[in-house]
């Protein structure tokens, strides 16, 4: 379970979070989405403790962020920042590698080289195991940085904009693997996502953030409407059931 | 890369060998100590700088800068100064080597760590700021020394003067001994940092995502490196440390070659690599010129001249890429 409490957050003075109460309940797919600016990615580097927290609280696997040791919580929170890149010049096999790093500090046992090749077959990388990062496609290079957040085998696992720059074929591929993440593998999976058809297709709870507060979360069928979409996004756009469920038509 | 390794290892046992072995003339009960003594000064000061500019390189994100391009080597200078003035020439004279030595040291070592932490600070990360802070501070130590020297005697002046130039030529067997330790006690633990840089390479975000965020590790190899820089300084003068002044290139040659023959993002490999390569260049080097050229080129001219090179050609790969 992820608690927040009263989470404030000012970057320079000017106020990014105000005042942000969530519970995430353990296991399932949560998308973040709400437009540019609204604070998601603060979010979800609070949580991830990628920067220190200023007011509030966050608690997320019984472990109080900001007061659990980071080699203990490298192993319960696993994060795929915005943009990730690394700039040294490192292939895929040792990329995915880095993700069990928590668990041998430097020293890989069997069940390290073990946990990587089952990363790299389950994200569908084997054979580009020996491949240089700068020599993939951008897809390709995301779904490398999403096997290293999963090899690292933590129970929390938080995804900021992995879609970017993937095509849908790429895009949809990517959103089953993490939807077999929480599926199969039980892992709690929070994601920040912009194309909302994508998180109404595969997420269990949408989040939705306006300037740094929570204005509606539930399932998706509840929260996505044009009312919503038109107050949050400032577009009118429309919103069709289709299966049973809203699809924004842009 | 073990072969590799191994090769250079062997490259380096060559050299020694025939830095202490060519032109053997005179009693040998005199030369053969006192060549191991400035080998070995050559060996410390060549692993000192190979190792800490690894560990600058990897916590500034960048491959092109050295803790000497950075404005350390204007401290050994500005210490110099500072004691000279505060001893006047005949009290700095009747310091003992350890004592000069340890006092050397701590000031550089102190400083140097007060300078990189600002420089890192001011620069957030931004490599073009952090270059730019690095000229400037330089400048404002060098200037600050200037000011201090006009103050100074002119007699005391000559003894700065004097000291502020490279020299490998006497070498005292308790100041090795003593700069031995320090820079053993710098590499040992940074050989116990080598998979903490492996992830820190991976960035700020990642590396704080799999437990290690790099403010502490950043700390930690600060101090190592001006422990390291500051002990070979100490101990053989600035073409140790570079600045502007003598040799500000030679980590940089060194581990640039060694990325080059070991290409890796393991630090466990590039280390030794660096270490190896880095003993290489300045034994060899001295060998080639002092030995077989006979020459009295100082070796620092050419290896600002390589160095000067290597640095420009590192700066416009980087604008290409
Ligand atoms: N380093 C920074 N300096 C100044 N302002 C910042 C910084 N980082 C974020 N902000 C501001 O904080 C607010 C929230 O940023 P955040 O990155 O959390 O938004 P986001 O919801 O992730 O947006 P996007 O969808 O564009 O990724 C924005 O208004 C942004 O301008
Ligand atoms: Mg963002």
């Amino acid at each position: 379970m992820i608690r927040i409490e009263g989470l404030h957050h000012q970057i320079a003075g000017a106020e990014v979070l105000r005042g942000i109460d969530l519970t995430l309940p353990e296991g399932g797919v949560t998308a973040l989405i709400g437009p540019n600016g609204a604070g998601k990615s603060t979010l979800l580097s609070l949580i991830a403790r990628l920067i220190r927290v200023q007011r509030g609280r966050i608690e997320i696997g019984g472990h109080v962020v900001g007061q659990t040791r980071d080699r203990d919580l490298a192993r319960v929170v696993a994060v795929l920042a915005q943009g990730a890149h690394v700039s040294a010049r490192l292939r895929v096999a040792e990329l995915v590698g880095f993700g069990r790093y928590p668990w041998h500090l430097g020293r890989p046992g069997a069940a390290d080289h073990a946990a990587v090749d089952a990363a790299l077959e389950r994200f569908d990388l084997t054979g580009l195991r020996h491949r240089f990062l700068d020599e993939l496609s951008g897809g390709q290079r995301q779904r490398a940085f999403v096997a290293m957040a999963f090899a690292q085998d933590t129970p929390y696992l938080l995804l900021d904009e992995p879609l970017n720059n993937l095509d849908i074929a790429a895009a949809r591929d990517l959103m089953t693997l993490v939807r077999g993440l929480a599926d199969e593998a039980g892992r709690t999976v929070v994601i920040v996502l912009h194309d909302i058809n994508y998180a109404t297709a595969f997420a269990d709870r949408l989040v939705v953030l306006k300037q740094g507060q929570v204005v509606a979360q539930g399932a998706p069928g509840e929260v996505v409407s044009a009312p919503l979409l038109a107050d949050v996004f400032g577009t009118a756009a429309r919103v069709e059931q289709i299966d049973g469920r809203p699809v924004v038509l842009v | 890369m073990g072969r590799r390794l191994a090769l250079i290892a062997g490259v380096l046992g060559v050299c020694a060998c025939a830095y202490m072995l060519v032109g053997l003339t005179g009693p040998l009960g005199f030369v053969l100590p006192y060549r191991g003594g400035k080998l070995a000064a050559l060996a410390l000061v060549a692993v000192a700088l190979s190792v800490a500019t690894v560990l600058f390189q990897t916590i500034t994100a960048n491959r092109i800068l050295t803790p000497s391009l950075m404005g350390f080597d204007a401290l050994y200078v500005l210490v110099l100064t500072v004691m000279v003035q505060a001893l006047g020439a005949s009290g700095f004279a009747a310091l003992s080597p350890p004592t000069l030595f340890a006092v050397n040291l701590a000031g550089l070592a102190g400083l140097g760590l007060v300078l990189f932490v600002v420089l890192m600070r001011l620069a957030k990360g931004d490599m073009v700021r952090l270059c730019l802070t690095g000229v400037v501070l330089g400048l404002l130590i060098r200037s600050a020394t200037h000011l201090l020297q006009r103050l100074i005697d002119p007699g005391d002046y000559q003894v700065v003067q004097s000291l502020s130039v490279a020299r490998f030529t006497q070498v005292d067997g308790t100041l090795l001994a003593i700069a031995a330790a320090a820079v053993g006690a710098g590499v040992a633990l940074a050989w116990r940092l080598r998979h903490r840089l492996d992830v820190l390479d991976l960035g700020e975000a990642a590396a704080t995502g799999l437990g290690e965020p790099p403010a502490r590790l950043h700390r930690q190899a600060l101090l190592l490196i001006c422990l390291m820089v500051g002990s070979a300084t100490a101990l053989a003068g600035p073409m140790a440390s570079g600045g502007f002044g003598p040799s500000s290139f030679f980590g940089l040659v060194v581990v640039a070659f060694a990325r080059l023959v070991t290409p890796t993002h393991r630090h466990a490999v590039l280390i030794p690599s660096a270490v190896l390569i880095g003993a290489v260049v300045l034994i060899g080097g001295q060998l080639v010129l002092e030995r077989l050229l006979s020459l009295s080129t100082p070796l620092i001219v050419v290896i600002e001249l390589i160095g000067g090179a290597t640095f420009l050609i590192l700066l416009l790969k980087r604008r290409a890429a």
